[in-house]
């Protein structure tokens, strides 16, 4: 922990999402250290894509506690965590454009000099002025995560990022995300990929009807699952 | 005067720059203009809030406005003739018979699309960009100035849409405006009155003026959405 400087570690504890009068969210409790990358899985409607939400604050939580450090979340007033969403989110703007508008909106410092930062990073320099809902399903999720990344969060949270991409366009997604990780991001990625948990990350948060069942590094998670569940999560996995 | 007889004489109206025909196609230009740069100051942040805010009675309010586009022209004019009536409640300003009093009932006439579009538009754009616009920060009203540039093409074919609607209107001006040579006479009042009278040149060239105004009305939505097609994929 580095005091003040940092959001994390970020502590999840009792959480609980009801909507319609159904729980989907069922209380996990967890504390997520800085660095590496932490695979949120389980079964459809397990409550993945939820919890990062709610992690992220695009919803409130019907009770239990989400507590960051630093301001809640955010230091000298700037949010230090992103999303990135499965499907991604494109402004009817240029690559550029989408880029410039997330640092305008975040009131971020030395913006130009971040943009073409990201757009180099990750490979967009020769499609920046092109629209970006234009751009080809691997394209966009790219800019999504560098529109992310300019953001300089600490945490970046992954939605099924991959979900909707060739196997081609998976490999750079995961190449980038790796590289994220290595940089000292923190990574936190709900994927229903079983695959791609074992390649990235090196924790596995299971979750099965909203319960947090499992939290184990990932090599344990894979080879001596300890719930009932999870075995049968890991031995069914091409049903899935 | 035969009909062809009528073409020629209202071409070289047209090409003469006879300046009774240039006065009215200025005034018809300058009044309907006006109207749709008030009507669009005023409707666009309107629609915007109707479109980000949920309160008891909105749907109906909408259904309101949304039948309002159909607001017949000459009840607009009736309307806004009995506001500005010298025993009406904005009497006092002594607009009635003016342009100002045009400005007002063709704004009335455009308001109702523009709020309606924006409101359309700004609505289907938020539920797209709800989450990562929320993720930004850009919550509420915030998010009011990315949805309306992102909406822009579509609010741009909304404005020509109203401009079409306020040029082509005879009814709301003429009860509003009374159609007083050159102060109030616009080309639909005057294409209305010389028809009648017989002075069939000068209808005949305002109206072909109105029909180029139209077509240019429509090659420019169809550019719009030409472009905004590059950008929505």
């Amino acid at each position: 922990m580095r005091g003040t400087s940092s959001i994390l570690p970020l502590l999840v504890e009792g959480l609980v999402f009801e909507a319609g009068g159904r729980r989907l969210v069922d209380a996990p409790s967890f504390a997520l250290p800085a660095g590496g990358v932490t695979a949120i899985v389980g079964p459809n409607g397990a409550g993945k894509s939820l919890l990062l939400r709610l992690c992220h604050g695009l919803l409130t939580q019907t009770s239990g506690q989400i507590r960051w450090g630093g301001d809640d979340g955010r230091i000298a007033g700037r949010k230090r965590h992103a999303m990135v969403f499965q499907r991604p989110v494109m402004l009817r703007r240029s690559a550029r454009a989408n880029i410039a508008h997330a640092l305008a909106a975040t009131r971020a410092p030395n913006a130009s000099a971040m943009i073409e930062a990201a757009l180099a990073r990750f490979g967009l320099a020769d499609l920046a002025d092109r629209s970006a809902r234009l751009l080809s399903g691997g394209e966009q999720q790219r800019l999504a995560i560098a529109r992310a990344w300019a953001l300089s969060p600490e945490v970046l949270f992954l939605d099924e990022p991959t979900s909707q991409l060739d196997p081609g366009a998976t490999r750079q997604i995961e190449a980038l995300i790796a590289s994220l990780a290595k940089d000292g991001m923190t990574i936190v990625m709900a994927t229903h990929d079983l695959g791609q948990a074992r390649r990235l990350s090196q924790r596995v948060l299971f979750l099965n009807r909203g319960c947090l069942v499992e939290d184990a590094e990932t090599s344990i998670f894979f080879t001596a699952p300890a719930s009932p569940e999870a075995r049968a999560f890991i031995a069914g996995e091409l049903l899935w | 005067m035969d009909v062809a007889n009528a073409f020629s004489a209202a071409f070289g109206l047209i090409i003469g720059f006879d300046p009774q025909f240039l006065g009215i196609v200025g005034l018809s230009l300058s009044v309907t203009l006006t109207a749709v740069i008030i009507a669009a100051v005023a409707g666009m942040p309107l629609g915007a809030w109707l479109a980000l805010t949920r309160f008891p009675g909105r749907s109906a309010l909408i259904v309101f406005v949304n039948g309002l586009m159909g607001l017949p022209p000459v009840v607009a004019g009736l309307l806004v003739f009995l506001v500005l009536s010298r025993s009406g409640p904005l009497g006092w300003l002594g607009w009635l018979f003016t342009p100002a009093a045009m400005v007002i009932a063709q704004t009335v006439l455009v308001l109702p699309i523009i709020v309606a579009l924006t409101r359309s538009t700004i609505e289907d754009l938020w539920s797209e960009y709800r989450e990562h616009l929320i993720s930004l920060d850009q919550t509420g009203l915030r998010a009011v100035p990315t949805l309306l540039w992102d909406g822009r093409i579509a609010l741009a074919t909304g404005l020509l849409a109203g401009f079409g609607r306020a040029s082509a209107e005879v009814g709301a001006v003429l009860i509003v405006g009374g159609n007083i040579a050159s102060y109030t006479r616009t080309m639909t009042t005057s294409i209305a009155l010389e028809t009648s009278k017989g002075d069939l040149p000068l209808a005949l060239g305002l109206g072909i003026v109105l029909i180029a105004l139209t077509l240019a009305i429509n090659a420019f939505t169809f550019a719009a959405s030409r472009v905004g097609a590059q950008y929505a994929g």
